[in-house]
C-alpha cells in the first residue's frame, strides 16, 4: 500500500501517456479521449512530441475535466508508462496518490518505483506474444490492449469505444473485429487480476453537448475553404504543414466540380517560403483569394514580400502557426512569440493586421474572414495560431456559416465602372476618405485601369516618384487605411468580475481556456479582475479605455519578451507601469495553475497592511 | 535615357494588325535605360511579337523582377498591368498569376542577376512546374544599376570594364533550362531583332514553359574588348542554328523551302513554326542532342542561338493540377463555399 492516501476523481483528472515515437500510439490515444467523450464528458488532449519520426520519446496528455476546463491543467494523475528511456522522468512527475500503470511483463527492481504512488502492472507483451506472432500487429495491438485495461480501470463502458472502433473501421470488417478483440483481451485480464475500478473513474454526464472535437489547423483551413480561398502555396514546416494537408483533403471532397470533376482550387507545394508568398501576392494580385501557411522561421524568410504587400497594397493571408522561438528553437513546442515580428515585420515603417483565435471554432470564422479583410483592406492578414490550437484536437462550439454570406471582394473596379463617365481611376487615390483605394485585375479593360504595380514609390496614380511630398501622401494614407481596419476587425471580448475591482487582465489566443479557469481559482483566492480577450490588432479603442479603467492590468501571453504588451504600449501610448506582465514560456502551454499563481501570489502584495495602520 | 516626352501623336497611315492596333499600341512609357542599351532593343522585339500575333495589349500580363532589365515592362504593353515585383522572385509571382487566371498570356521578364544569382532557385522552379509563360531573361552578364559588379552569366576568363579577371565559373541559363525540362528553349542577341520577334512570337504562343535567354550587351559596363556579352563579341560568335518563321494562319506554307532544309512543328494552338536550317544537322525536338550540342560549341567559345528545343506536345501546370478551365479569379461563392448543409456534416463527423 503506498503511504499516500490514492487519488479519488470522477471525471477530472489528467492521464499521461508515455510513448515512443513511430509506435503506432497516437490513434489508440486519441481513441481513449474520444471514448471519454462519448461518455459526455468533456477532455482536453495535448501532444508532446519531438522533432523526430522514429525513436524519441513522445507523450499523449488527456484532461478529464467534467468542469469543461480546457487549458492544460499541469501534474499527472496516471501516468501510463510505455516508454523505458523516459521511466524516471515519468515516474517522478507523478502526483503523490497518483497511479503509474507499467507493462509488467519483465520484472522491475523496487527502486524504479515510487512509494507514494499505486502501481498497476499489465503483463502487456506476454499478453500480446502469446496472441499475435507479426511483429506489427504485435506493436499495435499493444496500444489496444492497454487501452481495454484502461477500460476496465477507470471503469469506462466498453460499448462506447466498441462503437468509435466501429465507426474508424466502417466497412472493414476484419480490422474492426480484431481491434474490439484486442480491447476486450486487455479489459478481461484487468477485470481478472487487478481492483476495479481504481479511485480515478469516468461517470457517464451529459456537458459535451453538441460540441465537436477538431484540431485547429484543419478547422482554419476548412475556415479558407469556406472563405474561398482557390491558391494555396505553402512550404513544408511543423507545426504549420497540416494546415496545407487539411485543405488538400478538405478541397478534395468540397472543391470539386461535380460535372468535370476539375479541380476549384490550386495548391502548390513551393521550394521555400519565399516561394510560397510570392505565389500567394501574384494570385491575390490578380484577384483570386490566395493564402500560405508556416511558422516562425517561414515569416523571417517571407518578410521582403510582407513589406511589397503592405506598400503595394496586394491582398495576402499568412497563417502563422506560432512555435517557440528565436531561430530553429523548439520546432515542436508552443509559443505567443512572434506578435512583434508579424505586428511590424518587413523593413520600412510597415504595420500588419493580426488575428488572434483562441480555438479551433475561432480560427474557422477567422480564417474565412481573413480573405474578406484582405480584400477590403488590400493588405496583409496575419491569422495568428499556434501549436496548442493548431496541432491538438480541441472541444469547441459547431462550426458554423450563414448561407446568405457573399464574400467582400473589396474596392475593385470593373470595365464597367471604367467606363463610366467622368470616372477617374487612380490605383493610390484616396476616394472616400478611408485610405482604401480602388484597384483593378489585370485584363480587365482594353484601355483604362491598367497599371504598374511596383515596391517602389509611387503617386496616387501609380506613376514612380521619389518626390518627398508624394511618397509622405502616400505613407499618411496608408496610416489611414490602418486606423480603417480597427474597426473591421473582431473586437475585443470583454467579461466583468462578480465584484468590482480595480484590476484587469488581458489576454489573447491559445491561452484563454487557462484564463478563463484560472479566473474562478483566483476567485476562491479573494482577487476579483474583469478581462478582456484581445482578438486582433490594430487594437480597438476599448482596449485603451479598459486599461484606463483599471489602477493596473496584467497582460497575460505565452512568450518571453511581453511581446503583445509591447505593442499596446507602443500602439496606445500607455504607461508601461499600468500593464504587469504574466509571462510563460517554456514551450508547454500556460495553464490556469501558473496564471492564478502569479498573478494571485502579485495580488497578496498588494495586500500587505500598511505600515501606518498596522501601528494604529 | 531621353527627357524628350513622347509624342501621342499617331500617323494615321499607321499598318494596322487583325484586331485593327496599330504599333503605338503596344508600346509603353519611354524608357529610362542608357541610349543604346540592348534591352531596349527587346522591348522593340517585344512590341514588334505582340503586334504580329494580333493580341489584345490588355490581356498580356507582364511581371518582372528587381534591376535594368526588370524595368522594362514599363516601356511596353502600356495597356496591360504590370509589376515589378522582388528581386529574384518574378517567377514565383508570376506562377500565383497564372494559378489566378489560366486565361492571360504571361510575360516574365528578367535579368542574370535576376535569375541567375538571387533567383536562380525560382527560375529553376517555376521551368520545373511548366508554367505556361514565356520567360525572357536580357542576359548582360553585369550587374547595371549597381555599376558594373559581375554576374554569374558572365564567362571565366572574361574582365570587367575595371579590367578584373572573372574567375568564377558561367551559369548557362539555356542548358540549365534544358536540363529542368523546359519545353520551348531559345537564346538569342538582343542585337539580332530579325531572329528575336519570331522566337518571341512563337514562345507567347507555346503552352508550357518557354524560356528565351537574350544576350543584351551593357553598354555602360560590359562592352568592352575582354567581355563575352560585348555587341563585338557576340556578333563574332554568334552560332545561330536556324532561322523561324511563326505561321499564325490556317493557310498552306507558302514560302519555298529547299528539301530538308526546314522542320516544321506544329504547337497547341495551331501555329506552325517553320525552322529553316542553318546547321544542317540541328534537330530541335532532341533534348539531349540539343544539351550536347550546347555543351560542345560552348567549349568552343560559340554563342548557340536560335530556337534550341521545343516540344510541341508539352502541358503545362494547369494540366497537371487539372484545374476547372473557368479562371480561379472568376469563381464566386457559390461555385467555392460549401455552404452550412456540407458544414453541418463535417460537424456531426467531429462528434
Amino acid at each position: 500500500m503506498p503511504d499516500q492516501s490514492p487519488i479519488s476523481s470522477v471525471n477530472d483528472f489528467v492521464v499521461r501517456f508515455a510513448n515512443v515515437n513511430g509506435s503506432g500510439s497516437a490513434s489508440a490515444n486519441e481513441l481513449f479521449a474520444r471514448s471519454i467523450l462519448r461518455h459526455g464528458v468533456p477532455v482536453s488532449p495535448r501532444n508532446i512530441f519531438p522533432s523526430n519520426i522514429q525513436g524519441l520519446p513522445t507523450w499523449y496528455e488527456v484532461r478529464v475535466t467534467e468542469a469543461g476546463h480546457l487549458g492544460a491543467r499541469g501534474g499527472v494523475d496516471m501516468m501510463v508508462a510505455m516508454n523505458p528511456q523516459t521511466w524516471d522522468k515519468d515516474v517522478a512527475s507523478i502526483e503523490p496518490g497518483g497511479y503509474l500503470f507499467y507493462d509488467s511483463t519483465k520484472p522491475m527492481p523496487s527502486s524504479k518505483f515510487r512509494a507514494d504512488i499505486n502501481v498497476i502492472g499489465v503483463p502487456l507483451t506476454a499478453i500480446t506474444n502469446s496472441t499475435y506472432t507479426d511483429p506489427r500487429q504485435r506493436q499495435l495491438f499493444k496500444n489496444i490492449i492497454y487501452l481495454g485495461a484502461l477500460c476496465a480501470l477507470l471503469d469506462m463502458d466498453p460499448k462506447l469505444v466498441e462503437q468509435l472502433i466501429g465507426e474508424q473501421y466502417k466497412g472493414k470488417e476484419k480490422l474492426l473485429s480484431s481491434n474490439v478483440h484486442a480491447l476486450h483481451l486487455g479489459r478481461d485480464w484487468a477485470l481478472q487480476n487487478l481492483k476495479c475500478p481504481i479511485g480515478l473513474q469516468v461517470k457517464k454526464s451529459d456537458k459535451v453537448g453538441d460540441r465537436i472535437f477538431i484540431e485547429g489547423n484543419s478547422a482554419a483551413a476548412l475556415g479558407a475553404v469556406y472563405g474561398g480561398a482557390t491558391v494555396c502555396a505553402w512550404y513544408p514546416i511543423t507545426p504549420s504543414s497540416s494546415v496545407a494537408e487539411a485543405f488538400t483533403s478538405h478541397c478534395k471532397k468540397l472543391r470539386h466540380d461535380p460535372e468535370t470533376g476539375k479541380a476549384k482550387y490550386a495548391i502548390v507545394q513551393g521550394e521555400d517560403e519565399l516561394a510560397s508568398i510570392g505565389i500567394v501576392i501574384g494570385a491575390s494580385w490578380n484577384g483570386a483569394r490566395a493564402f500560405t501557411a508556416t511558422s516562425g522561421p517561414g515569416i523571417s524568410l517571407m518578410t521582403e514580400f510582407i513589406g511589397l504587400s503592405y506598400f503595394a497594397e496586394i491582398p495576402a493571408v499568412i497563417m502563422n502557426i506560432q512555435r517557440a522561438g528565436p531561430s530553429t528553437g523548439m520546432p515542436t513546442r508552443t509559443q505567443q512569440c512572434d506578435i512583434i515580428a508579424c505586428a511590424y515585420a518587413s523593413h520600412g515603417d510597415t504595420k500588419h493586421v493580426l488575428l488572434f483565435p483562441e480555438d479551433p471554432a475561432e480560427a474557422f470564422e477567422f480564417a474565412a474572414q481573413s480573405f474578406d479583410l484582405a480584400d477590403r483592406l488590400q493588405t496583409m492578414i496575419f491569422l495568428m495560431l499556434d501549436l496548442d490550437i493548431g496541432m491538438n484536437h480541441r472541444l469547441c462550439r459547431p462550426l458554423k456559416w450563414d448561407d446568405a454570406r457573399q464574400y467582400d471582394r473589396g474596392k475593385v473596379m470593373t470595365a464597367e465602372m471604367l467606363d463610366e463617365p467622368g470616372r477617374d481611376f487612380g490605383r493610390y487615390l484616396d476616394v472616400d476618405g478611408d485610405g482604401i483605394p480602388y484597384r483593378t485585375y489585370p485584363g480587365t479593360h482594353p484601355t483604362k485601369g491598367s497599371f504598374f504595380t511596383r515596391g517602389t514609390s509611387r503617386d496616387r496614380y501609380a506613376r514612380y516618384s521619389e518626390e518627398g511630398a508624394v511618397y509622405a501622401d502616400n505613407m499618411q494614407r496608408l496610416v489611414r487605411k490602418f486606423e480603417t481596419a480597427q474597426d473591421m476587425v473582431p473586437r475585443p471580448l470583454q467579461a466583468n468580475a462578480a465584484k468590482p475591482t480595480k484590476y484587469g487582465v488581458i489576454y489573447f489566443g491559445s491561452t484563454a481556456p487557462a484564463m478563463d479557469e484560472a479566473i474562478g481559482l483566483l476567485e476562491a483566492r479573494g482577487h476579483q479582475l474583469d478581462r478582456m480577450r484581445i482578438r486582433a490588432f490594430p487594437f480597438h479603442s476599448s482596449v485603451a479605455s479598459f486599461i484606463a479603467d483599471h489602477d493596473f492590468v496584467y497582460v497575460v501571453e505565452q512568450n518571453r519578451d511581453a511581446q503583445l504588451r509591447q505593442l499596446i504600449v507602443n500602439e496606445n501610448g500607455i504607461d508601461p507601469v499600468r500593464l504587469v506582465p504574466i509571462l510563460h514560456y517554456d514551450g508547454t502551454p500556460i495553464t490556469a495553475r501558473f496564471i492564478a499563481n502569479a498573478i494571485g501570489d502579485h495580488q497578496d502584495h498588494l495586500k500587505v497592511t500598511p505600515l501606518r495602520k498596522a501601528v494604529s | 535615357m531621353t527627357y524628350i516626352a513622347k509624342p501621342k501623336f499617331h500617323h494615321p497611315g499607321l499598318p494596322k494588325n487583325e484586331l485593327g492596333y496599330t504599333h503605338r499600341d503596344y508600346e509603353g512609357k519611354i524608357s529610362t535605360l542608357c541610349a543604346g542599351c540592348g534591352h531596349d532593343s527587346i522591348t522593340a522585339s517585344i512590341i514588334e511579337a505582340c503586334f504580329e500575333l494580333s493580341i489584345e495589349p490588355h490581356r498580356v500580363a507582364k511581371i518582372s523582377g528587381i534591376g535594368c532589365s526588370s524595368k522594362t515592362p514599363d516601356y511596353f504593353l502600356g495597356n496591360s498591368h504590370g509589376f515589378n515585383s522582388v528581386h529574384g522572385r518574378m517567377p514565383s509571382v508570376l506562377t500565383g498569376a497564372n494559378l489566378a487566371n489560366r486565361d492571360l498570356i504571361y510575360l516574365g521578364v528578367s535579368g542574370d542577376g535576376d535569375s541567375a544569382s538571387i533567383g536562380f532557385g525560382q527560375f529553376a522552379h517555376s521551368i520545373r512546374r511548366g508554367v505556361n509563360m514565356t520567360y525572357i531573361v536580357e542576359n548582360n552578364g553585369v550587374y547595371g544599376l549597381t555599376k558594373g559588379q559581375f554576374s554569374a552569366t558572365a564567362d571565366r576568363g572574361s574582365k570587367s570594364k575595371k579590367g578584373v579577371m572573372n574567375t568564377d565559373n558561367a551559369i548557362d541559363l539555356v542548358a540549365i533550362a534544358l536540363q529542368l525540362g523546359a519545353s520551348f528553349v531559345a537564346r538569342s542577341f538582343s542585337g539580332d531583332k530579325t531572329q528575336l520577334v519570331p522566337l518571341i512570337a512563337a514562345a507567347i504562343r507555346h503552352k508550357g514553359a518557354s524560356f528565351i535567354d537574350v544576350i543584351s550587351p551593357c553598354i555602360a559596363f560590359n562592352n568592352h574588348a575582354g567581355s563575352t556579352k560585348s555587341f563585338d563579341y557576340v556578333r563574332e560568335h554568334n552560332d545561330a542554328v536556324n532561322r523561324l518563321d511563326v505561321l499564325t494562319g490556317r493557310d498552306p506554307i507558302t514560302v519555298e523551302y529547299a528539301p530538308g532544309t526546314v522542320q516544321v512543328v506544329e504547337q497547341h494552338d495551331g501555329t506552325r513554326l517553320a525552322l529553316r536550317k542553318i546547321d544542317a544537322d540541328y534537330d530541335a525536338s532532341d533534348r539531349l542532342a540539343a544539351m550536347t550540342f550546347l555543351q560542345k560549341h560552348a567549349a568552343k567559345g560559340q554563342v548557340v542561338t536560335g530556337l534550341l528545343y521545343v516540344d510541341p506536345d508539352a502541358e503545362d501546370l494547369h494540366t497537371h493540377l487539372d484545374t476547372v478551365e473557368t479562371p480561379l479569379n472568376r469563381l464566386e461563392a457559390e461555385d467555392l463555399c460549401p455552404g452550412t448543409t456540407a458544414l453541418e456534416k463535417i460537424n456531426a463527423s467531429l462528434r
